[in-house]
């Protein structure tokens, strides 16, 4: 919309009623965009009416003339006019047009009217649909507590929150009914389970890790906690599924291939599912991502909550306003004054900087190889199996888990620290801080697979006869699916931990002791970049976790529906709101961004197992295949030759770059995010798949070509129009520099020109006013 | 038209449905509250108007720092003092409802904004709305510098022909490319 003169601009008189200025209203781009506003009736409505309140003896004549073109196309197109209740008018005004409108409509053939009703009766039900849904939402009236006391950008937190706890509910379905499912009604539907053969090869050896003879207490605990024991051979873990196909008398169910492909489906629909989320709330700022250009118009118009009913929260809003625009304000200085750096300055702090990114460096491949130390050490713990004591085996079974949340809660700390002498901006220096504190999070699960899988794929003698270490590890999968599963518990266990040891003791000291100590603490402040880091940690845990151990998502699902209502209570109880705020919209796209970065390094762990590391062949359904993914080309290789011809073609590049085309137009909001982060954070997968990785580019290189071309397209539109306005106005200037030295004869072209005085002709020259429409009137034929 | 008595008839209802942005549900609960605000005897009279003290007596009014603007700018009444009638309370949770379209957000936040309803926002009405933000005692407002920087760096990015003012229009762009003002401009009961 690049005729921003020209819309609405409107006047008032003393009374304070908005009015029109009949100038702006002729410029031919203003015309246009009534003509564009095809069901807007409110702008010539609102002026008609205002005009008729005026009292104004030349309004009628002034409304037949200048507005006859689009007003005609007004009257005829008043089927598809706005709801009443869009128009911004008092209740007895929009009653009387409801009045009005129902009166016009008995006008109205059958057809039309029948229209126009159905129309609204089909609104309403969609009201009342969209109505019942969000009350079936879950949570609805906790997250609206929330909102009350603090504000929209903490109740995205919660409501991230339970678009988690929905997301891996659908997983789990998805998995149970395509994978266990099957295994547990074969013996009710009269099915007939083939189990892998068990070759008797050294490769297939398993021995049972079930405890034997008395088992005390604690044992079980152990076992509870770490996923071995009793907990090893059931349906928690890949290990138990040595099903190969389930005979049903009509169809035989491979689930090998529904292992494989619920693994897919479940990856592609967490990717289709956040990327439709981001867009749903991102749409509007598609194009211009990065709008620093409006700050402080949005931080000033839409700065204050109006949802907030507490006090105190408003005192603290309040003053977190007044924090922020002094930050911005300074922000500002400092920009000013880093422009105004000298040369020697720049080098000292380009210096300073390298330095510090390689402490960084250096600080991240230190807590990388603690990680990998401590997981060889502890994999080697449990392989001896001598046990020492009860918390002592425990704490080596947790030992990566406890590095890794050590890890993350000294780094950012570090950062914060070090981000100071690097002196950015303000902004940018949380930024940064968060970049890195979402490196360092998620990389350590990289590094911690990485460190299993050089255990795993580590033998006596080079090469390994299976492929892998059978002596130590004959079913590997299983011990990665116990891993994934101590990571999630142990995380689990940290934040009710935290929340119990350390932040209700906070606000006891903090309210009832005051020394120093209470002074420098403060009252906890709920830091939501911290907080979101942790659930997409566990998030991403729980996606790569999924294919070794099936019922990771049902455990996460549980595990943050009590999350939520851990964070609910110590938020009310202990927090007061942060002083930096953090804005609703940016939040969405911060925690969504990372979620999406989470999901890429997921997908890259659970991709190399499944196309490169030789499956177990103790157990597990892949018993049969080198490799998981082998099923896939094996099955295809039975399917009659039709199917096959057909399945190569679709896997090909031109169907492949087609598609995505296709999709795109179907899913055009949200591509351009969908496929910048996808793209960048997809860079790993791509160097395996070389067809997946040219098609994407492709899709890419053309999205953003689509996206420029919109901007091009309205940009050059923009041009016509300010070149039409120019024309017409100095056009007006031409007639009125001819009219003005000639006062007099003005009484005499009066029939030229009918009274145009109306009341705000007082703010221009009468000889503007003249009766001409537009003088290029091809915008809106 | 209109009503306060004990129960809303079933026109009225969805007649209400039809003319705001509110569920059958909400005008409901809107009505129960309204009659809260009245006295025993003011309930079974019809259009009675609630002064602008007892409406700022609620909660979801009491903290907000623009609510006498709000009051001002739903008042339909004549004496122009800021009370409301159960149909402007309507009209007023229907623009702040979640439904309601950025149009009529955007209009009724510039009246809001509006301190000296001239029909344009100048400095003047600027620097109050910033005051009302921020607190309107001495140590929560920003020093004369600052005000004069923020309030030049606001007409920089809103006023577009540059006459010193932001008007209806200016204000309705600047506020369809902002991202949070349908979020934070709601009111729910």
């Amino acid at each position: 919309m690049g005729t921003l003169l020209s819309l609405f601009v409107f006047f008032t008189d003393r009374s304070g009623r908005i009015t029109s200025n009949p100038l702006l209203d002729q410029l031919p781009s203003y015309q246009s965009l009534l003509y564009r506003r095809k069901s807007s009736v409110s702008g010539p409505k609102r002026r008609s009416s205002s005009r008729g309140r005026l009292g104004s003896s030349s309004s009628g004549k002034w409304n037949m003339s200048t507005f006859t073109r689009p007003f005609e196309k007004q009257k005829s197109q008043v089927t598809e006019q706005q709801p009443i209740r869009e128009l911004a008018k008092p209740m007895a005004e929009k009653r009387r047009d409801k009045t009005q409108r129902l009166e016009e409509a008995q006008e109205l053939t059958n057809w039309r009217q029948w229209r126009q009703s159905s129309r609204r009766y089909l609104r309403r039900l969609r009201d009342d649909a969209q109505e019942w849904l969000s009350s079936m939402k879950l949570w609805r009236g906790d997250i609206h507590l929330i909102e009350g006391m603090f504000g929209t950008g903490i109740l995205s937190y919660f409501s991230f929150l339970r678009f988690l706890v929905v997301l891996n509910l659908i997983i789990f379905l998805i998995k149970f009914s395509f994978v266990m499912l099957p295994i547990i009604i074969a013996p009710y539907a009269s099915g007939n389970i083939t189990y892998n053969l068990n070759d008797a090869g050294v490769c297939s050896v398993y021995p049972s890790s079930a405890r034997r003879g008395l088992v005390i207490f604690h044992e079980h605990i152990t076992d509870l906690l770490s996923g071995g024991g009793f907990l090893e051979q059931t349906y928690l873990f890949y290990g138990y599924y040595k099903v190969d196909k389930i005979h049903f008398t009509n169809v035989t169910y491979n689930l090998a291939l529904a292992y494989l492909l619920s693994t897919i489906a479940y990856l592609f629909l967490s990717l289709i599912w956040i990327v439709k989320r981001s867009a749903r709330g991102f749409k509007r700022n598609l194009v211009q991502d990065e709008d620093r250009f409006q700050s402080f118009c949005n931080k000033i118009f839409a700065g204050w909550d109006f949802c907030i009913t507490n006090e105190n929260a408003a005192r603290l809003k309040r003053s977190s306003l007044l924090y922020e625009l002094k930050t911005d304000l300074e922000e500002e200085r400092i920009k000013q004054k880093i422009a105004d750096r000298t040369r020697k300055e720049k080098c000292r702090i380009y210096l300073i900087r390298l330095i510090l990114n390689l402490f960084v460096i250096g600080v991240l491949a230190a807590c990388f190889y603690t990680i990998y130390v401590a997981t060889i050490f502890s994999q080697e713990a449990q392989m001896t199996k001598i046990k020492v004591n009860f918390i002592v085996d425990l704490i080596y079974e947790y030992l990566p888990s406890i590095v890794i949340t050590l890890a993350n809660f000294i780094t950012p700390l570090l950062f914060s620290v070090i981000i100071n002498y690097e002196d950015y901006s303000p902004a940018f220096e949380i930024r940064f801080t968060l970049m890195r504190c979402v490196f360092m999070r998620l990389t350590s699960i990289g590094v911690l697979l990485f460190s299993l899988w050089s255990q795993i794929t580590n033998c006596e003698e080079e090469p390994c006869i299976c492929g892998y270490n059978h002596l130590l590890y004959s079913c590997w999968e299983t011990r990665v699916g116990q891993e994934m599963y101590k990571l999630t518990i142990f995380d689990f266990i940290t934040i009710v931990a935290v929340t119990i040891f350390v932040e209700f003791p906070r606000k006891l000291i903090v309210k009832h002791c005051d020394c120093g100590l209470a002074k420098w603490w403060g009252q906890q402040e709920f830091a939501i970049p911290q907080n979101v880091l942790e659930i997409v940690y566990g998030q991403t845990i729980c996606w790569i976790g999924t294919f070794y151990c099936p019922m990771l998502p049902a455990i996460c699902t549980i595990k943050y529906f009590f999350i939520f209502y851990i964070k609910k209570v110590s938020l009310i109880n202990n927090c007061r709101p942060a002083t930096r705020p953090f804005r609703a919209s940016s939040s969405n796209f911060f925690f969504l961004g990372v979620l999406l970065i989470g999901l890429a390094l997921a997908c890259l762990p659970v991709t190399v197992s499944v196309a490169q590391i030789n499956c177990s062949h103790a157990c597990g359904p892949f018993v049969n295949f080198n490799t998981s993914w082998e099923v896939l080309p094996t099955t295809i290789s039975q399917l009659p030759s039709g199917a096959q011809t057909l399945l190569f073609a679709l896997s090909s590049e031109a169907f492949a770059v087609s598609f995505f085309v296709i999709t795109w137009y179907v899913f055009q909001p949200g591509i351009l995010a969908f496929t910048k982060h996808f793209f960048l954070c997809l860079a790993g997968i791509v160097t395996i798949f070389p067809c997946f990785f040219s098609s994407l580019a492709m899709f890419y290189v053309i999205a953003l070509a689509g996206a420029h071309k919109r901007v091009i397209n309205q940009l050059r539109d923009q041009l016509a129009m300010e070149g039409r306005d120019k024309r017409f106005l100095i056009q007006k200037l031409c007639q009125a520099q001819r009219l003005s030295p000639v006062r007099s004869p003005v009484s005499k072209s009066k029939p030229r020109s009918p009274s145009y005085h109306t009341s705000f002709a007082s703010n221009f020259s009468e000889g503007v006013f003249l009766a001409h429409s537009p003088p290029d009137s091809s915008t809106h034929v | 038209m209109g009503t306060t008595a004990s129960q809303l008839g079933k026109d009225l209802l969805s007649e209400y449905q039809e003319l705001t942005f509110l569920t059958k549900q909400e005008i409901l609960l809107a009505h129960k509250r309204f009659s809260e605000l009245l006295s025993k005897d003011e309930r079974n009279l019809p259009n009675t108007r609630v002064s602008m003290e007892r409406i700022l007596t609620l909660p979801e009014l009491k903290s907000n720092p623009f609510r006498e603007r709000i009051c001002h700018v739903f008042s339909t009444s004549d004496q122009k003092n800021g009370s409301l009638s159960f149909e402007d309370f309507l009209d007023l949770l229907s623009a702040f409802s979640d439904s309601a379209t950025l149009e009529i957000k955007s209009h009724y936040a510039f009246r809001i904004f509006d301190f000296d309803d001239d029909g344009t926002l100048d400095c003047g009405d600027l620097e109050k709305l910033v005051n009302c933000l921020t607190g309107e005692t001495d140590d929560t407002r920003l020093t004369t510098d600052e005000m004069r920087q923020l309030i030049n760096n606001i007409l920089e990015e809103s006023d577009i022909d540059k006459d010193g003012t932001v008007n209806l229009s200016e204000f309705q762009h600047v506020i369809s490319r902002s991202p949070d003002f349908v979020s934070s401009f709601k009111i729910v009961l």
